[in-house]
């Protein structure tokens, strides 16, 4: 029991660990952390422009509902962009420091080395998103009277145990190609939000996308968050959200780590973890 | 397939010992360089170490020498559980390096010959982070940081410099501090002082004897340098193209080649002069984790 205890001690400083390097780095990046998220902003902005756009040119259309389902969708986007930014840059960034090598020989669980990412990334990213959500909302005077924030963080979080699942094989991609991996990670955010309403209901879409969207987190998180903000709908109402959310998150956890560990085995066989191998 | 080279120190053998490897092997994935009939390029192993066979006894510095390509790194991979091997065994204080990677882990640490560093970091924060994965809480690592460095011969003020703004030689002495850090007991040292000018060569290499007398670690040294391997080890081994020749004091080395010199010995062993520029076969061998 003792020696478990000292042995879960020692996992959670490692985690704690991960974190820390993450907030160094940040702190070191943060002017370009800055310019980023003003990019962030007017990419918002060109999508959430899209309802006002259709008013103008003749369309009949609630524009203040509009506007606030579409920045729902480009902050979710953005979201699962810096979340899994960060975790294929556990991999990416270390072979590109060189320092991967010693990392991966010391005595941390690979869980706790992606936990450490992930808990720094779904932090840095609500803080990111709730940024975003309010000054892009600024923007266009929004209306949200029955809104229940505290609902909508809720099921974002829920969520981002799923996206963490799968942001831990994208963080593998890096490890089996050094060169490209990290870029197919957006190949994965770009699926799974098209097949996820990210800008429409999931009805509009194709019956073969509409399959993929029912196993999509991203799809429950997104009605769950316009339910919340859009219509006001408490913790009891998105449940029908939020409990597909820990199904999906249940998988998705050790599927990611199983999949990671065995693209880290693969690495470990070719000599793929030196940083010109 | 190579004898096995072990031996101890004065007689003296270790119940369990530091470092046991047998006829262990490694092979590499390579494309060939020419194409079949349809175009394409077949892929075939390439042997990087080739039933390698010794032991350490605690407390004991072997050095081995090797030119580029002759599997040193690979070596010190597949001793840090960086890569899995292809046949044979290693253990280390008895734990099976590839079926028990996690109670080595605690126990080996290593210093390359680039200083692989976060540039942005400062010293302290390299450390810290490094000092987390095995264990040691903020508290610890503060007390500990500045006291590992001054070991080193790093100026501690310096510390919350960034690694960008570090010359080469204090990378390597913060290289050096990670490593013991986390206090090995086994100490892996792949090129330590390879592309250090001579003033830090000479730093790095006294604060390795240093550590031989006051510290419990087992060292393994991979080098290009005869006079540093002839200096700090207590046996010098030859690995050519992955196959450890011999592993023997320097003296009983220069003896049973009868050389005068350990370049001599060196060339006796393989047939080719230590600084001689390899076949393709070597060119290929280079690429070699």
């Amino acid at each position: 029991m003792r020696a478990a205890a000292h042995a879960l001690r020692h996992e959670l400083i490692g985690l704690a660990g991960v974190v820390e390097r993450n907030v160094y780095l940040t702190r070191r990046y943060i002017w370009w952390d800055a310019a980023w998220f003003i990019w962030t902003v007017a990419n918002t902005l060109t999508i959430t422009f899209i309802a006002k756009g259709i008013e103008a040119s003749g369309g009949i259309i609630d524009v203040n509902r509009a506007t606030t389902s579409l920045l729902v969708g480009a902050v979710i986007w953005a979201y699962l962009g810096v979340v899994f930014e960060f975790l294929t840059e556990t991999v990416a960034w270390e072979r590109w420091e060189g320092t991967i090598e010693y990392t991966f020989m010391a005595p941390l669980s690979r869980a706790m080395h992606l936990g450490g990412s992930g808990v720094f990334a779904v932090l840095y990213g609500l803080i990111r998103a709730i940024l975003l959500f309010f000054v892009v909302a600024a923007f266009f005077d929004l209306s949200m009277p029955s809104a229940d924030f505290f609902a909508a963080l809720v099921v974002l979080i829920v969520a981002s145990i799923s996206f963490f699942g799968i942001g831990m094989r994208m963080a593998v991609l890096p490890l089996i190609s050094p060169e490209k991996g990290a870029q197919l990670g957006y190949v994965a955010q770009g699926i799974m939000l098209v097949c996820s309403g990210v800008y429409y209901p999931v009805d509009v879409l194709p019956g073969w996308m509409q399959a993929i969207a029912t196993i999509s987190p991203a799809t429950y998180a997104l009605d769950g968050i316009r339910g919340a903000i859009l219509d006001g709908e408490g913790l009891g109402t998105v449940w029908p959200d939020v409990w597909p959310l820990l199904i999906i998150g249940a998988i998705c956890i050790p599927l990611g780590l199983w999949v990671f560990h065995r693209g880290e085995q693969y690495a470990k066989r070719h000599g793929k973890l030196k940083r010109s191998g | 397939m190579t004898p096995d080279v072990s031996s101890s120190i004065g007689g003296e053998v270790e119940a369990v010992p530091a470092v046991e490897v047998s006829e262990l092997r490694k092979d590499f994935w390579r494309r060939n360089k020419d194409r079949n009939r349809l175009g394409r390029r077949g892929r075939r192993r390439v042997a990087a170490i080739r039933g390698v066979s010794f032991s350490m006894a605690r407390g004991e510095t072997i050095a081995i020498l090797g030119q580029n390509g002759s599997g040193k790194s690979t070596l010190v991979r597949l001793l840090s559980t960086l890569l899995l091997h292809d046949g044979g065994e290693a253990r280390i204080f008895g734990h099976d390096v590839f079926g028990q990677p996690r109670p080595v882990r605690r126990m080996v640490n290593r210093v390359s010959v680039e200083a692989s560093f976060f540039k942005k970091m400062s010293a302290a924060e390299n450390l810290a982070y490094a000092a987390r994965f095995y264990g040691m809480t903020p508290g610890a690592t503060r007390r500990a940081i500045p006291e590992i460095l001054q070991r080193v011969g790093f100026p501690s003020e310096r510390r919350h410099e960034a690694m960008e703004n570090l010359s080469r030689g204090m990378q390597q002495k913060v290289a050096l501090a990670r490593a013991l850090l986390t206090s090995p007991v086994l100490l892996l040292l792949d090129e330590p002082t390879t592309g250090l000018d001579p003033r830090s060569k000479l730093e790095v290499q006294e604060f390795i004897r240093d550590l031989q007398g006051s510290h419990d670690s087992t060292i393994l040294l991979c080098t290009h340098d005869l006079a540093e391997a002839e200096a700090l080890a207590d046996r010098v081994g030859i690995l050519d193209r992955g196959r450890l020749l011999a592993l023997e004091p320097a003296e009983d080395l220069k003896r049973r080649y009868d050389a005068e010199t350990l370049e001599q010995a060196f060339f006796a062993a393989t047939g080719r002069a230590f600084e001689e520029e390899g076949d393709e076969e070597d060119d290929e061998r280079e690429v070699f984790a």
